[in-house]
């Protein structure tokens, strides 16, 4: 124990003195997004922060951004190129910023933007990223669920620059700061030799409900719920009931009860919410990489096997068909 | 297009997605002792789609590459994409050391160089890692566009422009760029194949080629070192209530409601 103080004072001592972090932020109608709220939380667990915004409507989001505790100062690079997030663009521009500024790590979400870019950056800079983190232990060694989170794993890199994407539902969203910082220009890229694709058309599901990624309440439907009429008729009525966010199991997404970006598991969502209803999902450790960390887990099913009932906090055992109306009444009623 | 479709597709054989894997005895690292091993299941979609497009666009494709950077195991995974379709093989062997996505970028972007690839298919992801990594640094080695996680790929033979839906947070986009390009797979991009027993034995027939990092002039050492692994702490033992009453009040009971 004394060791594990000495050494985190000692990281504390580190950090002041030598890391400076970038964290890239992603931003939507000028808004920051969620995970990016989260990914300044991470960042700032390993120093001041500069974050970097870049695209239509970046100046805007900067301004939110400047107001976050642990942000010292706000880049900007307002260009269309930047729209849309593509790889191509991001890297030689957060490239540029790396050199100009020297930053020691770089952040971004483990969003499909972070996804895309930050792998790409390692090429670039030659050094080897990690992905998903979910915790940081000092300024380079972090924590990252492997497996399927089935394992954790604690990694130390030896890379000169750190290239981290951190998983939302690891780090508290950063809140307003007491101070203002700084936005400046960012250093401009040279987007010339960059291969180009284009963008065709988007189609994102529009929905009035919580943002799955950072919603307090989740309800899921699996494969039981059978068609996309019960689907629709069961988990959204208790969904609302409970101001939560809809999830699905694969099974559910393939049969085509529910949109691909619904998905909760190893490849949709990672969810980790207070709450978390399981309706007619058997839980495959696929689907269960995505919710484990649920503060509280529901499981309703009519299979006594299911596997979830060994993880989750609460079963119910019966037919969903039965038990969900007669829940969501309850609820709504309370 | 100038020249034909010369495919490559990067597989890895990883701990099968069934299995439940365990920390070994050491603590240094996954218990692979009798464990199943099997394609990754990402990589089996990337074979299925270049097999796809293969049949697809008659006299289009010259070739499909199929490369694995393992231990000698991962021939078993080579040989069933052979059954499956694909032309030729090469395994990087590396022995039983575990490279990184980086390594591997770079060994697969020299094979790609020296084959004059130009359609690259990998898995989204690795399910042992989870890294999502090594397609992205190919692409990035290469300097050639990158389209993630696909679940549409429509290539126009004649123009080498590639129209792909891919999923993005919220929903998917679909995008287009010009050959040569990276994509890598999505679960929903297509339904793999089994392999036939006629098929497998024409496979032991196709050409498996053996290289080792130094012939691609690629240094194996890794920049990351594992300094635990563990797994996660188990949840405590859950409740099974009877009735949707008794469920409401111990959601409230516990604050979750």
């Amino acid at each position: 124990m004394l060791s594990r103080i000495v050494f985190s004072r000692f990281a504390t001592f580190q950090k002041t003195r030598l890391a400076s972090t970038l964290a890239f932020l992603e931003h939507s109608s000028s808004q920051l997004t969620p995970g990016s709220l989260n990914t300044v939380t991470a960042a700032s667990k390993l120093g001041g922060v500069t974050a970097l915004l870049a695209g239509t409507g970046a100046r805007e989001a900067a301004t939110a951004a400047a107001q976050l505790a642990g942000v010292e100062k706000v880049l900007v690079a307002e260009d269309a190129a930047y729209d849309h997030g593509f790889a191509e663009k991001i890297t030689p521009l957060v490239a540029a910023n790396v050199a100009k500024h020297g930053f020691t790590h770089v952040v971004a979400p483990a969003s499909s933007v972070g996804r895309g870019f930050i792998p790409r950056l390692g090429a670039a800079l030659d050094v080897q990223p990690l992905s998903d983190i979910i915790g940081v232990e000092s300024e380079n060694t972090f924590v990252r669920p492997i497996y399927a989170g089935n394992i954790i794993t604690t990694v130390k890199t030896s890379d000169k620059i750190v290239l981290l994407t951190a998983r939302g539902t690891a780090f508290p969203p950063a809140q307003k700061g007491e101070s203002t910082a700084p936005i400046e220009d960012a250093e401009t890229a040279d987007l010339s030799a960059t291969p180009t694709v284009k963008f065709i058309s988007e189609h994102l599901a529009k929905s009035e409900r919580p943002d799955l990624g950072s919603a307090t309440r989740v309800v899921s439907g699996g494969r039981a719920l059978k068609d996309k009429e019960s689907f629709d008729s069961l988990v959204y009525p208790l969904a609302d009931a409970l101001g939560a966010a809809v999830g699905a199991s694969r099974a559910a997404v393939d049969a085509g009860y529910a949109d691909n970006s619904l998905q909760v598991g190893q490849t949709g969502k990672v969810v980790a919410p207070e709450l978390y209803i399981a309706l007619g999902i058997s839980g495959a450790i696929q689907h269960l990489a995505g919710m484990k960390d649920a503060k509280t887990i529901v499981c309703i099913n009519k299979d006594p096997e299911c596997p979830l009932f060994g993880l989750a906090d609460f079963s119910l055992e019966g037919d969903i068909f039965q038990i969900v109306p007669e829940l969501t009444e309850k609820i709504k009623n309370a | 297009m100038s020249s034909k479709l010369r495919i490559m597709v990067p597989v890895k054989r990883a701990i099968d997605f069934a299995v439940k894997p365990r920390v070994n005895s050491a603590k240094t690292g996954v218990e692979t002792a009798g464990v199943k091993f099997s394609i990754n299941p990402f990589d089996d979609i990337a074979v299925e789609e270049a097999v796809k497009i293969k049949e697809a666009k008659k006299g289009a494709v010259e070739s499909i590459h199929v490369v694995s950077a393992g231990s000698s195991k991962a021939q078993e995974v080579l040989r069933q994409s052979l059954a499956k379709g694909c032309d030729t093989s090469t395994l990087i062997d590396v022995g039983d050391a575990s490279v990184e996505p980086l390594t591997v970028a770079k060994m697969l972007a020299k094979l790609a160089e020296e084959d004059k690839s130009n359609l690259i298919i990998l898995g989204k992801q690795a399910i042992d890692d989870d890294s999502n990594h090594t397609g992205q640094m190919l692409a990035g080695l290469l300097n050639w566009p990158q389209v993630t996680a696909a679940s549409k790929v429509d290539i126009n033979e004649s123009t080498g422009e590639v129209t792909v839906e891919h999923e993005v947070d919220g929903g998917f986009e679909t995008v287009s760029a010009s050959l040569p390009m990276i994509i890598t797979t999505d679960l929903r991009l297509n339904t793999p194949r089994y392999a036939t027993l006629p098929n497998i034995m024409k496979a032991k027939k196709k050409p498996l080629k053996t290289v080792k990092p130094a012939d691609l002039g690629v240094d194996i050492a890794g920049r990351l070192e594992t300094v635990s692994v563990s797994e996660p702490p188990p949840r405590p033992a859950g409740i099974k209530v009877n009735s949707v009453d008794e469920l409401i009040a111990k959601l409230k009971e516990r604050g979750a409601l």
